[in-house]
């Protein structure tokens, strides 16, 4: 396939994407698939995969693959979100399926701001991050940036939880193992996996590609460190 | 058929078990939470899926998942859970989805309380979530009804793959009367359907995409053209009831609890020597109009509702231009008279 995809110059949901589909392939689960797709800059996800995949309303995927994955407990479930999707308007939803050890896999892409709608706070927006709705930068009256990963990484239901990003070629293929180690963790039925990637946002942060991969690597692995919350399996 | 004493609330359940459901999610709220129990024994019993929601927002996108898979699914609620949950119908809606959602009416606005009400016939059938769509509305009046509307509700849904709305309210719900149930055993049938749109793994076939966003220029327009007309083919399954309106010069209109007060009243003013009519929409949406402008050619109206007026809205568009609609209702807190009906009778027929 041929696509020009519609993601911004620099952007992380492609390289994303690409691994996503890369790991699909190599379990042989393509046509076990059934993705759900957020509201949110991804929500085109579709134009670019090969699976059955489905929009859901904004927050709410968790519910709808844990409704999918008991319905069809052999199929692969999966959801694709940001950060305002999961872990802002979804928030309810995401602590509830992880906590319920839903046998779903959940892409988590932190860009620490609302792509789609031009670059708002997100619930990861870090300390002094500039946005079109933290003017002067965030502090501490507009909260503090949520850790989606320590926070479910408590949970009794979840089993695999691990934060990478896509920021350099060595993060790019750490990223790709964590998917695969996620989606394996579904196939052999063990529960809830998330894998959360720090992803490049060059057009919200108001910076050029080159200075977002520098960002991710300075001001955002700070605030998310990266690497293996849980690992139950 | 046999005759069985069942609850309004355990109605919805064996109506839906009869009706094929496979998967049921809900959220606790008075005064239905006797669905929402009876079906967690019920389904598991049935080896079903049973989930109880961490609210009627994800209640209603459970559904959304369910309704994905091309299952026989359902939610039930009350009035303040039905409002949390018009996001993900509009979503059922957009994405041609077939669901069943049952709301046993309680007072409101806010938390109001946990009586019977008729509060939310504008939300069922004109407003509720964002967009240009609607709701196959069925408005059950006894438990028996509540049963079979439920039962047949599945094939609706899916006849128009829409979401079909069970109207009912805490006193049908909460209220024990003999009721005709089936007495054939409950299919087995695990297998997954495929309809050509239910999402089931892309396994010896194209992959497929269900959506409601279309941003390509004329797209959208087409999706609600669709719709449109499916809202049209709709109107077959119109459905009222009525009785003494041949020769009647005044007929009360009401669905659910005050048509049982209405189809009371209606007998006690013929008693009286009034000509007295009864009818009720048995399908809000959609609504027997063209009967309703039938009969108005020789007959004024009288609607009672427990609101301070919905769905006389609808019989006032309905009917023609010279005909007298009367309307008589108490809100959420009160119960429609049935001494209150006959003085309004008796001045309209005088
Ligand atoms: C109920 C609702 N509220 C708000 C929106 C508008 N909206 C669309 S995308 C979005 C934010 C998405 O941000 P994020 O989840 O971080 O994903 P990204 O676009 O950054 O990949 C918002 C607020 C919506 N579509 N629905």
């Amino acid at each position: 396939m041929k696509i020009r995809h519609h993601y911004c110059t620099g952007c992380g949901h492609g390289i994303i994407h690409r691994l996503l589909c890369e790991v699909i392939d190599e379990l042989e689960i393509r046509e076990k698939i059934i993705a759900i797709a957020p509201v949110g800059c991804a929500v085109f996800g579709y134009f670019y995969w090969n699976f059955d995949t489905a929009e859901a309303a904004h927050g709410r995927p968790p519910a709808v693959a844990a409704a999918i994955k008991r319905i069809l407990p052999d199929r692969i479930v999966m959801t694709y979100q940001g950060d305002g999707d999961l872990a802002a308007i979804g928030g309810n939803e995401m602590l509830h399926a992880a906590n319920r050890g839903d046998n779903i896999t959940v892409v988590f892409v932190n860009n620490a701001c609302y792509g789609m709608t031009g670059g708002q706070m997100a619930p990861t927006t870090v300390m002094n991050q500039i946005t079109t709705t933290t003017p002067y930068g965030r502090n501490i009256e507009d909260g503090y940036p949520i850790k989606v990963c320590e926070l479910l990484k408590e949970l009794e239901g979840t089993v695999y939880i691990e934060r990478t990003s896509v920021d350099s070629p060595a993060n790019i293929i750490k990223s790709k193992k964590a998917l695969k180690k996620a989606l394996n963790c579904q196939i052999e039925g063990k529960g809830f996996s998330l894998v959360e990637i720090l992803s490049m946002c060059p057009v919200g942060w108001r910076l050029n590609p080159q200075q977002s991969l520098e960002w991710v690597n300075k001001s955002m692995k700070k605030q998310f460190p990266l690497g293996v919350f849980k690992d139950r399996l | 058929m046999t005759k069985k004493l069942l609850k309004g609330n355990y109605a919805v359940v064996e109506g839906a078990l009869q009706g094929g459901i496979d998967a049921y999610f809900g959220y606790p709220i008075t005064p239905q939470n006797e669905i929402t129990e009876y079906m967690s024994q019920r389904m598991r019993a049935e080896d079903r899926v049973f989930l109880q929601a961490e609210s009627e927002l994800a209640a209603i996108n459970m559904v959304f998942g369910a309704a994905l898979t091309g299952k026989r699914t359902m939610t039930t609620s009350s009035s303040p859970g039905i409002s949390l949950m018009q996001e993900g119908i509009s979503y059922l809606a957009g994405c041609e989805l077939p669901a069943v959602i049952v709301n046993v009416q309680r007072g409101g606005p806010g938390l109001g309380n946990i009586d019977g009400a008729q509060g939310d016939y504008f939300q069922s059938v004109k407003g509720g979530g964002h967009g240009d769509y609607r709701l196959l509305t069925l408005a059950p009046s006894s438990v028996g009804e509540t049963y079979s509307m439920c039962r047949d509700s599945f094939d609706l849904a899916f006849k128009y793959r829409c979401p079909v709305l069970i109207l009912t309210d805490g006193v049908i719900g909460q209220m024990i009367e003999p009721a005709e149930v089936d007495d054939t055993p409950l299919k087995k049938d695990k297998k997954v359907k495929d309809y050509g749109w239910n999402l089931t793994g892309c396994l010896g076939r194209e992959r497929r995409v269900v959506r409601s966003l279309y941003m390509k220029e004329g797209a959208l327009e087409k999706l609600n053209l669709r719709l449109a007309e499916r809202y049209e083919a709709m109107k077959k399954e119109t459905d009222w009831e009525e009785s003494d309106t041949e020769d009647a010069s005044l007929i009360l209109v009401g669905y659910g609890t005050s048509a049982r007060i209405n189809y009371d009243a209606a007998r006690r003013a013929r008693e009286k020597g009034m000509k007295v009519g009864y009818f009720r929409p048995k399908t809000l949406y959609p609504f027997p109009s063209e009967r309703l402008k039938e009969l108005s050619g020789k007959a004024n109206f009288l609607v009672v509702e427990m609101s301070m007026g919905q769905m006389v809205e609808d019989v006032r568009l309905a009917v023609s231009k010279d005909t007298h609609v009367e309307f008589y209702g108490r809100p959420a807190g009160g119960i429609p008279e049935t001494d209150k009906i006959l003085e309004i009778c008796k001045k309209m027929t005088a």
